[in-house]
């Protein structure tokens, strides 16, 4: 039931991608329980503006869980201590009354600080265009039902499709790689019959993208798995290495 | 002015394809001489732009948001619509059609709503060749549930993620083109205004949100794709980013706005607690399924859920409507949870909730079974409330969901403005008064895939196009005003801040134009919106300047724009003298209290021109004429 407690929160402050940054304390009282974390970024940001300063920017849009938008570091983990949830839907009765929260920014060589606690993503966008897709033009396609899957292949996906791309597993990561988000994609594809034809192309050109744009390798810390909100296993990466593999003996074409 | 629909002539089933033979072919050579523009990313906008540059023409595709793939499409959780009947229990494309105009109280376009069930089964067929992991029987076809108040099996779905699945597909084919080099993405580019050249659409001046920069774009033809309005309530079920900015600033060039009342409250939401609570999270509705809708008979009962003996319980769906039950439609669930609780039977700390029961269906098949259907969304629901719904019932209550209305379209899902094209929710074409769940998924990419790759072409072959840059001086008036703007917006700097303002309005039209209406209510909107109208410009507080990422800049200029459609909206709900569907206005209603149409007066698509600002918009009618199907009362006894 609800009820309300105050925080101290220290937040990551920082301009522009050029600006230093720099840590600033806020106390805030009276938190109603009920509310997510974001909204308590609202409260705080109605506070400061009707003071005459500039509120915290922070990234979000569904405020359900699943656009992959929201996302900040809270007391060293990204989107916060609960499980499997993102920040959006971590709710405030989580805390306890006193408590002091650090919250920064995702950070990795691959997002740059837009401003606060706003980074660019656009990394991953760059990865899943260098193959994270099945290649079909619009029109002609067969009947659905002509390519039978069993519904553990379909299941198998589908655990991996569940993705949302939000850059934690990134973020939690001390090498900074984004493995487990290219292994969700690839392992969704590598599953279905549909994405068998372009496997070894598709592995091989989105790894070669995700190095080249600066993100590290899998060391087996298995931090991304912990973090991910959407529990994604890190079995995905596995797979990821053997398609990679696979690809490197078996396929000749230059990319 | 006469609305001319184009619909084509001919039996209803031909019309489709003797329009798509009729209209006129770019050669493909000649396709690269065109630029489109895309404003949008949502299955509408995702796969028109994909489609879009398979064909060869040259697009720019701009979205709000950070990447493509978080348009709020993704959020769709029931499922998708096709005529497959692979379950064999009686579809058939004239059932989709039939169900989606009943659905719509009739007050669709018949062409349109049979055309989008013809193109239903490719959608699937698209999806399923992109890697889209629907849900699978043993024997590996394709699964299929009921939802939405259908009586037959005709749901596709992927888990409770279907929209975010579709979308990622519609994503993944948006990006192969731009790896291709045929499309040109502009994630957080917000559009703020619509250039017209010769009363053509010409392009968009747009506003990169990181550097704050105007910035202009010329194409020969502009298409919108922007989602709804539904955010103008404050709370509502849709992501934070939806807006009517795109759409109203080209009703003020000259597009018709079309039933622009036309809202629909979704029966299955979680309950507002509090005063800043940001958005309302919606329940799927196949929930209904297996949950039983009930509140205490007598008013007042604050006794906790299993306390209550169920002599003492009013499972009110099931008693009014024992055909349909708790699977009623979902304007005459939200009506009678609203009735039950201005009654005072409402539940929980604020009396504006029902229970959805899952005792009966748990001690019937097991917590198993149960968990296995709806285990992700007890968990959200619990994530949400703190309480678990296997032990005590869930509490709902409606909210905002999705908006029926938009800019007017032909047949050709082109605007009143020549060159201009609306696709999706953004649009008013095909749901009528109310829309069955798990059809604005298929109207999204049926106009995206499947309609906007014929008909834009057939535009631009027919119509003469003079050469358009950037420089144009209807460029540099448009920056000029939409610069203006923002300077007027940071200058006022007022006591009041951007969500204070849109929390007003919000309430204000949830109480006087929301889930049923009134018109002394109606009256009373009327007069007050241009109140805080004056206000917010007055008043309101924009921290920042507009040359930096500004989140607060984004959002008044949103909120600016919804205090001004908030008066066409009532207006039109005004305007109307009838309920149908999700309109309901009280002082039309059967005896028992049911939606009461009239179709000697009010068969039409009422729509909107712009006279200029201070001005009473011109109101037109499009008759909706029903050849093929009887217009009966909506009876779910
Ligand atoms: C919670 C929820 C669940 C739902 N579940 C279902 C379901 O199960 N089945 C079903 O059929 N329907 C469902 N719906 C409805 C359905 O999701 C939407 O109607 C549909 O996705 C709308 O798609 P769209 O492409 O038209 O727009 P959207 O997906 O809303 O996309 C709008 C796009 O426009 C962009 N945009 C907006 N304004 C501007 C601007 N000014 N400048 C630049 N870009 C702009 C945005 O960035 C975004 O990319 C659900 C809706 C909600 C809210
Ligand atoms: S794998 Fe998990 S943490 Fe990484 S982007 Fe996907 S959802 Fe986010
Ligand atoms: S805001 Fe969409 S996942 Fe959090």
């Amino acid at each position: 039931m609800s009820k309300s407690i105050n925080l101290t929160l220290k937040i990551w402050r920082q301009k522009g991608p050029d600006d230093k940054g720099r840590i600033e304390t806020y106390e805030l009282k009276d938190v109603s329980t009920d509310l997510s974390f974001l909204e308590m970024l609202d409260v705080l940001n109605e506070r400061l503006m009707l003071e005459g300063k500039e509120p915290v920017a922070f990234d979000h849009d569904c405020r359900e869980g699943i656009c992959g938008m929201c996302g900040s570091v809270v007391n060293g983990i990204p989107h916060g201590p609960e499980k499997g949830t993102t920040l959006c839907q971590l709710h405030m009765r989580h805390f306890k009354d006193g408590e002091t929260l650090v919250i920064e920014p995702f950070r990795a060589r691959a997002f740059k600080v837009i401003k606060d606690l706003v980074v660019d993503r656009s990394a991953m966008d760059e990865i899943i265009k260098a193959g994270g897709y099945i290649s079909v033009n619009t029109g002609g396609a067969p009947e659905a039902n002509t390519i039978p899957i069993s519904p553990d292949v379909a299941e198998r996906a589908m655990d991996a499709a569940a993705c949302i791309g939000c850059g934690a597993c990134v973020a939690a990561c001390p090498n900074a790689s984004a493995m487990l988000f290219v292994g969700a994609k690839i392992s969704h594809l590598a599953l279905l019959p549909q994405g068998k034809p372009e496997a070894a192309r598709r592995a091989l050109s989105m790894q070669r993208k995700m190095d080249e744009l600066g993100f590290g390798n899998c060391g087996n810390e298995r931090e991304c798995e912990a973090v991910c909100p959407k529990e994604i296993s890190i079995t995905n990466i596995a797979r990821l290495n053997r398609e990679y593999i696979k690809a490197s003996f078996g396929y000749q074409e230059d990319l | 002015m006469q609305l001319d629909s184009k619909v084509p002539a001919g039996p209803l089933e031909k019309k489709w394809d003797r329009h798509r033979f009729e209209l006129k072919l770019i050669n493909p050579a000649n396709k690269r001489k065109f630029d489109i523009i895309v404003v949008g990313t949502g299955l509408a906008g995702a796969s028109a732009s994909a489609t879009l540059a398979e064909l060869g023409y040259n697009v720019k595709t701009f979205c709000i948001q950070d990447s493509p793939r978080r348009a709020h499409s993704i959020a769709a959780q029931g499922g998708i619509n096709a005529a497959k009947n692979y379950p064999g229990d009686g579809d058939s494309i004239w059932r989709l059609f039939y169900d989606t105009i009943k659905g719509g109280d009739f007050r669709a376009r018949e062409a349109n709503v049979y055309r989008l069930a013809q193109i239903s089964n490719h959608i699937i067929d698209q999806c399923v060749a992109q890697g889209v992991p629907f849900a699978r029987e043993y024997g590996g076809l394709l699964a299929n549930r009921s939802f939405g108040g259908a009586q037959v099996s005709r749901t596709f779905y992927a888990r409770g993620q279907t929209g975010q699945q579709l979308l990622l597909g519609a994503y993944g084919a948006l990006m192969r083109q731009v790896h291709a080099g045929k499309v040109q993405l502009f994630p957080r580019h917000e559009m703020l205004d619509l250039v017209l050249v010769d009363g053509n659409a010409r392009g968009i001046v747009t506003r990169d949100l990181i550097s704050g920069r105007v910035e202009s774009h010329a194409a020969h033809a502009v298409v919108l794709a922007t989602g709804g309005y539904g955010n103008i309530y404050f709370l509502s079920t849709n992501g934070n980013s939806g807006n009517v900015t795109a759409t109203w600033r080209a009703y003020k060039k000259g597009a018709f706005f079309a039933n622009p009342s036309f809202v629909q409250i979704h029966p299955t939401c979680i309950p507002v607690h509090g005063t800043y609570q940001s958005k309302l999270t919606l329940m799927s509705e196949s929930l209904r399924n297996d949950g039983r809708v009930w509140v205490p008979k007598n008013p007042g009962d604050k006794r906790a859920p299993n306390d209550i003996p169920d002599s003492e319980r009013d499972y009110y769906l099931e008693r009014k409507y024992p055909s349909f039950g708790n699977l009623v439609p979902r304007d005459v669930a939200s009506r009678n949870a609203k009735a039950v609780c201005d009654e005072g039977r409402g539940v929980g700390p604020t009396g504006y909730a029902v229970y959805l029961d899952f005792r009966d269906a748990i001690k019937r098949d097991g917590r198993e079974v149960i968990r296995k259907k709806y285990g992700n969304l007890f968990q959200m629901y619990e994530r949400i409330t703190g309480e678990d719904p296997y032990e005590t019932p869930m509490m709902i209550y409606p909210a905002v969901h999705y908006v029926m209305g938009g800019l007017w379209v032909d047949y050709n899902l082109m605007s009143t403005i020549p060159g201009l094209f609306v696709l999706g929710e953004a649009n008013f074409s095909d749901h009528g008064a109310n829309r069955l769940g798990a059809s604005a998924l298929m109207q999204g990419l049926a106009d995206g895939y499947f309609i906007i790759p014929y008909t834009i072409g057939g535009y631009l072959a027919g119509t003469l196009l003079s050469d358009v840059k950037e420089d144009h001086p209807a460029f540099k008036e448009a920056e000029k005003a939409v610069a203006e703007k923002i300077s007027r917006l940071l200058s006022i700097k007022g006591r009041r801040t951007v969500n204070d303002f849109h929390r007003e309005l919000g309430r204000l039209l949830w109480n006087n134009c929301g889930m049923s209406r009134n018109d002394a209510d109606m009256q009373e909107a009327k007069k007050k919106i241009p109140q805080l109208r004056e206000e917010f410009w007055e008043n309101v507080t924009v921290p920042g300047t507009p040359g930096e990422f500004n989140q607060v800049l984004e959002k008044a200029g949103r909120v600016a724009d919804f205090l001004e459609f908030a008066e066409l909206m009532v207006e039109d709900a005004l305007q109307r003298r009838e309920s149908c569907g999700c309109h309901f206005n009280e002082a039309y209603q059967t005896e028992d209290n049911e939606a009461l149409r009239n179709d000697e007066t009010c068969c039409y698509v009422s729509t909107w021109q712009f006279n200029g600002d201070g001005k009473e918009p011109t109101f037109h009618e499009e008759p909706l004429v029903f050849e093929n199907v009887e217009l009966i009362q909506r009876s779910y006894k």
